[in-house]
C-alpha cells in the first residue's frame, strides 16, 4: 500500500479488497478467450501436428518473423521520424501533417491491399502502360511483386505507422520539451538531442506503439492471404479449414500467444528499473523553423507516407467508383448504422473497462494483478477468429448449461442469450481492442505523477475521489485516443464479426469482405469507401486532439 | 453517465438481442455471399409467405457455429458453396436426413449425400484456360498433364489454401491414387509462372495480360467477366477455355448445396426452402446470375454459359471430396505448393 495518512479501518481495507477481487475477475472474463485458446491446446490432440512440423511449420514462423521484422522497422522508421519533424519544427505543411497523417488508421490494411494490388500487380495499369511504352513481356524486366511478403509488410506498415507517430509525438511534444531544451542550451546538436535525449525520453511510447503495431501484423489475415504469404495467422486458417483440424489450429494459436508473451516480457524487464516522470509541459513558444532544402527534405518525407497510405489508395478507390457508380439505398444506410452502433458501443464498454483495470493496477498493487491486467491486453495479438472461437466455445456452453437448467426450474428456455446475440460480438470487440485501450489509458496515468495522488489522499480524498476530480480530467487526451481507436478497429474488424454476428445483421467491413471475397472489387468500391469515411471522423477528431495536447488543463 | 447510457438504450432498441424465431420463417446460415443467395430468398418469400432470417460467413465457422451451439441452435438450414464442408457437416453429426420426393427426384444421385443429409443446388467446374496465340488446344489434354515438362513456367493457378484446388486435388486422389498425386503435385510446382497468390479473375487476367499460357480457373469467374463492361471484358474476350480430362473421368466439379440441421425448429419451411432452390426458376435465375451450372437435368443454361459448350463432368460421388480433402492438403504442403 502507498502511504496514506488517513486512518485505514476494517470497513476500508474490506471494500478495498473487493474492489480489487471484482476487477480481477473482470480482467480474467477478459482473458477467457485467450485462456480458451491454450485450454484447448492443452488439452487435446492435434491429428495433424507431425505433418505441421515436417512440412510448413518453419514456414510459418520464418514468414511472420520476417514480416514481423520489416513492419517493424518501417513503422518506427516512419512513425517517429514524422512525428519528431513535426512536433519539433516548422516547415511548409507541418500543421496539416501533424493531423493528416493520422488519416492511414482509417484504412484497413486488407482494403489498401486490393487497391495496391490492382494498381501494381501484372496486369494493373502500372505494368500494362509500362510494357506498353517499352515493348517488354513477361520476364523481360523486374518489377518489385506486390503480392509477396515485402508487399504484405508495406501494406502493413502504410496503415500501422499512425500508432507509433501519434503516441511518440505526444511524448515529443510534452515530455521532453524542457529536457531537449536543456540539452541544445549545453550545445548538444539537433541530431544529438534527438539520439540522446528526445528518442530514450520516448522509448516507452515508441515501444507502446511498436507493440500495437507488431500484434497486429501477427493477427492479421485478409493481407497475407491475398498476398498468398504464408504466415502464422495465414497457417491457422488452414489447419483449420483445409486439414479440418481446429485443435491443431487452437495450438499454433497458442505457439503465437506464447511467443508474443516472451517478447512482451523481455520488453517490459528490460525497462524495469526506467521511470520518466514528467518535469512540465513544453516550453510555449514556436519550434524554429526550418529553411531552404531542409525544409522541402522535411515536407517531402512527412508526404511520403500519407501518399501511400491514404491519396493513392483512396485515389484508386473512387476510380472504381468512376467505373462503377455505386446505388445508395436503403441497407446501405442500415450497414453505417450497425457499424457505427457497434464501434461506439464497443469503444464506451472497452474504455470503461480499462478504466478500471488500469486504475487498479495503480492503485491496489497487488501480486496478482498486474499479469491479470497483462493477460486481459493479449487478445490484439490473436487472430479475430481464433478469438470468435474461443469466446463462442465456451459461451454456447454456457448458455446450453443456463437453458438447461431454466428449463429444469420453469418451462422457459431463454435459447442463446449470450452466444447468439450482440454481446457475443461486444464482449470479442472489448477482448480483441482491449490492448489498444489499456496501452493508452496506461501511458496516460504513468505521466501523472504519483505525488499528485499522495497530495489529494493527504488532503482527505478517497481513491474514487482522486479518480474521478483529479486524474480523469487530466486523462482526457488519452481516454478520448483510447475510445476512438478502439472505435477505428472495431469498425475495421473483419473476422470475429463474419463469426459472431447474429441473424440478418451485417457491417460495412463484413460487406466489403463480401463484395471482394468474391472477387468483385468494383462492387466492394463504395462500401470499401464508406468505412474509411466513416473511421475518418473520429481520426480528425483525434488529431485535433494531437495538435493542442492537453490543452484541457 | 447521461452519455454512457443513451447510445447503450438505442443499441438496446435496434439490435436483435433475442435469437429466437417466430413462426413461419427459416433460419439459414449460409457461406454463400449474401449477394448470391438473397435475391432467390426474396422470391421465395414473395412466393412462399416464409420469412428467411440469414448470417453469411465463412464455412467452418459455421460450421463451428452450428457444434457449439448444439440442439439451441436456432439455424434450421446451413448452405455451403463446396461439398468438402458438406460432407464435413454431415460427419460432425449435424444434418438430418430428408425424406423429400421432389428433392430425390430433381438432383441426381452423384450431386446428392447417399443418406440425404445433403444436395447439391448448383455445379461449377474448374477448367483451364489458355492463350490462343501461344497455345494450340492440342497441347492440351488433362490436368495432371499440366506437370508436363512443355509446361515449366507457364501456368498461373491460385493458392492451395483455396478450396478449388484442394477438391481438384481430391479428384485426383481418388483417381490416381494418393501416391501418384504426390509425384504430380512435386512436378507441378516447376509449372507455375508465378507464386501463387490472388483470387480465380486474378489468374484469368494474369494470362491475358501474358504473365503466363495457362491459368486454371471456375468458370463462373470467366462467365462473369465476359459479362462485364470494363478491361475485364476485352481480357476474358482475348483467352479461351479448355475442358479438360474428357478422354478420362472429366472436368473437375464440385457443388454448393444445402442441408436441414439436426437442431432444426422449422423442418417444413427448411424442406420448402430446398425444394424450392431446386425449382425450375431459381435453378434458372441460378444459372444465369452468377454464370453457375443447373443441377436439374434440362434447365436452360444461360446463353453465355451455353457458348462454351457440351462437356463430360467427373461424376465421383461428392463425398469423397470432403473424405479426401484432408489428404489433399497434407500432399500439396509436401510439394511446397503454399
Amino acid at each position: 500500500m502507498t502511504g496514506t495518512h488517513r486512518p485505514s479501518n476494517r470497513r476500508s481495507k474490506h471494500k478495498d479488497f473487493s474492489v480489487a477481487l471484482v476487477t480481477t475477475v473482470v480482467a480474467l472474463v477478459l482473458a477467457i478467450p485467450v485462456l480458451s485458446v491454450l485450454w484447448h491446446a492443452v488439452f487435446t490432440d492435434s491429428s495433424s501436428w507431425q505433418h505441421l512440423a515436417d512440412t510448413v511449420l518453419s514456414d510459418y514462423v520464418w514468414q511472420s518473423f520476417w514480416l514481423c521484422v520489416w513492419v517493424a522497422s518501417g513503422v518506427l522508421v516512419l512513425g517517429i521520424s514524422c512525428a519528431w519533424l513535426t512536433s519539433r519544427f516548422e516547415f511548409p505543411g507541418s500543421r496539416v501533417f501533424s493531423w493528416a497523417l493520422l488519416l492511414p488508421l482509417a484504412f484497413p490494411a486488407y482494403i489498401i491491399a486490393y487497391a495496391y494490388t490492382d494498381l501494381l500487380d501484372f496486369a494493373g495499369p502500372v505494368q500494362t502502360s509500362l510494357r506498353e511504352l517499352t515493348g517488354w513481356g513477361f520476364r523481360d524486366y523486374w518489377f518489385p511483386p506486390i503480392r509477396s511478403l515485402g508487399g504484405a509488410a508495406l501494406m502493413l506498415t502504410l496503415v500501422l505507422y499512425p500508432y507509433v507517430f501519434m503516441l511518440s509525438r505526444a511524448s515529443f511534444m510534452t515530455q521532453s520539451g524542457l529536457t531537449a531544451e536543456a540539452a541544445r542550451s549545453l550545445g548538444a546538436s539537433r541530431l544529438r538531442t534527438f539520439w540522446r535525449v528526445d528518442l530514450p525520453l520516448a522509448r516507452p511510447a515508441i515501444v507502446a506503439g511498436t507493440s500495437l503495431a507488431l500484434m497486429e501484423t501477427l493477427a492479421d489475415y485478409g493481407t497475407v492471404s491475398y498476398f498468398g504469404v504464408s504466415s502464422f495467422s495465414a497457417g491457422i486458417f488452414r489447419t483449420w479449414h483445409g486439414l479440418g483440424d481446429m485443435n491443431g489450429a487452437m495450438q499454433l494459436a497458442a505457439l503465437l500467444l506464447t511467443v508474443v508473451v516472451v517478447l512482451l516480457s523481455i520488453e517490459r524487464y528490460s525497462r524495469r528499473r526506467q521511470r520518466v516522470d514528467q518535469l512540465g509541459l513544453a516550453p510555449n513558444h514556436a519550434p524554429p523553423k526550418l529553411q531552404g532544402w531542409r525544409a522541402w527534405l522535411a515536407t517531402g518525407w512527412c508526404t511520403l507516407p500519407l501518399l501511400l497510405g491514404f491519396l493513392v489508395p483512396v485515389a484508386m478507390i473512387l476510380s472504381w467508383l468512376w467505373q462503377k457508380p455505386p446505388s445508395l439505398d436503403e441497407e446501405f444506410v442500415e450497414l453505417i448504422g450497425n457499424s457505427m452502433l457497434l464501434a461506439i458501443a464497443a469503444a464506451l464498454i472497452t474504455l470503461s473497462l480499462a478504466i478500471l483495470l488500469s486504475w487498479l493496477r495503480r492503485f491496489y498493487p497487488r501480486p496478482w494483478i498486474k499479469p491479470a491486467v497483462a493477460s486481459a491486453g493479449l487478445g490484439y495479438a490473436v487472430p479475430g477468429t481464433v478469438i470468435a472461437i474461443g469466446i463462442l466455445v465456451p459461451l454456447a456452453a454456457l448458455d446450453r448449461q443456463l437453458n438447461a437448467w431454466l428449463l429444469e426450474l420453469s418451462d422457459w428456455r431463454p435459447g442463446l442469450i449470450f452466444s447468439g446475440t450482440v454481446f457475443a460480438l461486444l464482449f470479442a470487440y472489448a477482448v480483441r481492442f482491449m490492448a489498444v485501450a489499456l496501452n493508452s489509458v496506461q501511458a496516460g496515468m504513468s505521466q501523472i505523477s504519483p505525488s499528485l495522488d499522495r497530495s489529494a489522499r493527504s488532503l482527505g480524498h478517497g481513491r474514487w475521489s482522486v479518480m474521478r476530480r483529479i486524474q480523469l480530467p487530466m486523462l482526457t487526451t488519452s481516454l478520448l485516443t483510447a475510445a476512438l481507436l478502439v472505435f477505428v478497429d472495431v469498425l475495421k474488424e473483419l473476422p470475429a464479426t463474419l463469426i459472431l454476428r447474429p441473424f440478418n445483421f451485417d457491417t460495412l467491413a463484413v460487406k466489403a469482405h463480401e463484395l471482394a471475397a468474391d472477387e468483385r472489387l468494383l462492387d466492394a468500391g463504395p462500401v470499401a469507401l464508406t468505412i474509411v469515411l466513416v473511421g475518418l471522423l473520429p481520426v480528425i477528431l483525434l488529431s485535433r486532439n494531437l495538435r493542442h495536447p492537453r490543452s484541457d488543463q | 453517465m447521461k452519455w454512457i447510457a443513451l447510445p447503450l438504450m438505442v443499441l438496446g432498441a435496434a439490435l436483435p438481442w433475442s435469437s429466437y424465431a417466430e413462426q413461419n420463417e427459416v433460419n439459414l446460415y449460409s457461406a454463400r455471399k449474401a449477394e448470391l443467395i438473397e435475391p432467390l430468398l426474396e422470391k421465395f418469400t414473395a412466393e412462399s409467405g416464409i420469412k428467411v432470417n440469414l448470417v453469411t460467413g465463412k464455412d467452418d465457422a459455421l460450421l463451428q457455429r452450428l457444434k457449439s451451439e448444439g440442439e439451441l441452435s436456432p439455424a434450421d438450414m446451413l448452405i455451403t458453396a463446396d461439398a468438402a464442408r458438406l460432407q464435413r457437416a454431415k460427419d460432425a453429426g449435424l444434418f438430418q436426413s430428408i425424406d423429400s420426393e421432389v428433392l430425390n427426384q430433381r438432383i441426381p444421385a452423384h450431386l446428392r449425400d447417399s443418406t440425404n443429409q445433403w444436395f447439391g443446388l448448383s455445379q461449377r467446374a474448374r477448367v483451364i484456360f489458355y492463350d490462343p496465340a501461344k497455345v494450340k488446344p492440342e497441347q492440351l489434354s488433362t490436368y495432371e498433364a499440366l506437370a508436363d515438362d512443355q509446361w515449366q513456367g507457364r501456368v498461373c493457378i491460385r493458392s492451395s489454401s483455396n478450396v478449388y484446388n484442394q477438391s481438384l486435388v481430391a479428384a485426383m486422389i481418388d483417381d490416381l491414387g494418393a501416391e501418384r498425386t504426390q509425384t504430380w503435385a512435386n512436378n507441378f510446382m516447376d509449372s507455375f509462372a508465378r507464386p501463387p497468390a490472388g483470387g480465380d479473375t486474378d489468374q484469368i487476367r494474369a494470362l491475358g495480360a501474358g504473365q503466363c499460357d495457362v491459368a486454371v480457373a471456375n468458370t463462373y469467374y470467366y462467365g462473369r467477366m465476359l459479362k462485364s463492361d470494363g478491361k475485364d471484358k476485352a481480357i476474358a474476350e482475348s483467352v479461351a477455355l479448355f475442358w479438360p480430362n474428357q478422354d478420362g473421368r472429366g472436368t473437375h466439379v464440385n457443388v454448393s448445396g444445402a442441408g436441414v440441421t439436426q437442431s432444426a425448429k422449422n423442418k417444413a419451411e427448411a424442406i420448402k426452402l430446398l425444394e424450392f432452390l431446386v425449382s425450375e426458376r431459381a435453378q434458372q435465375w441460378y444459372a444465369e446470375v452468377n454464370n453457375e451450372f443447373p443441377v436439374v437435368q434440362g434447365v436452360a443454361l444461360d446463353p453465355v454459359v451455353a457458348a462454351w459448350g457440351e462437356f463430360k463432368a467427373d461424376d465421383v460421388p461428392l463425398n469423397t471430396l470432403g473424405e479426401n480433402n484432408q489428404q489433399a492438403v497434407k500432399i500439396m504442403d509436401r510439394a511446397g505448393w503454399r
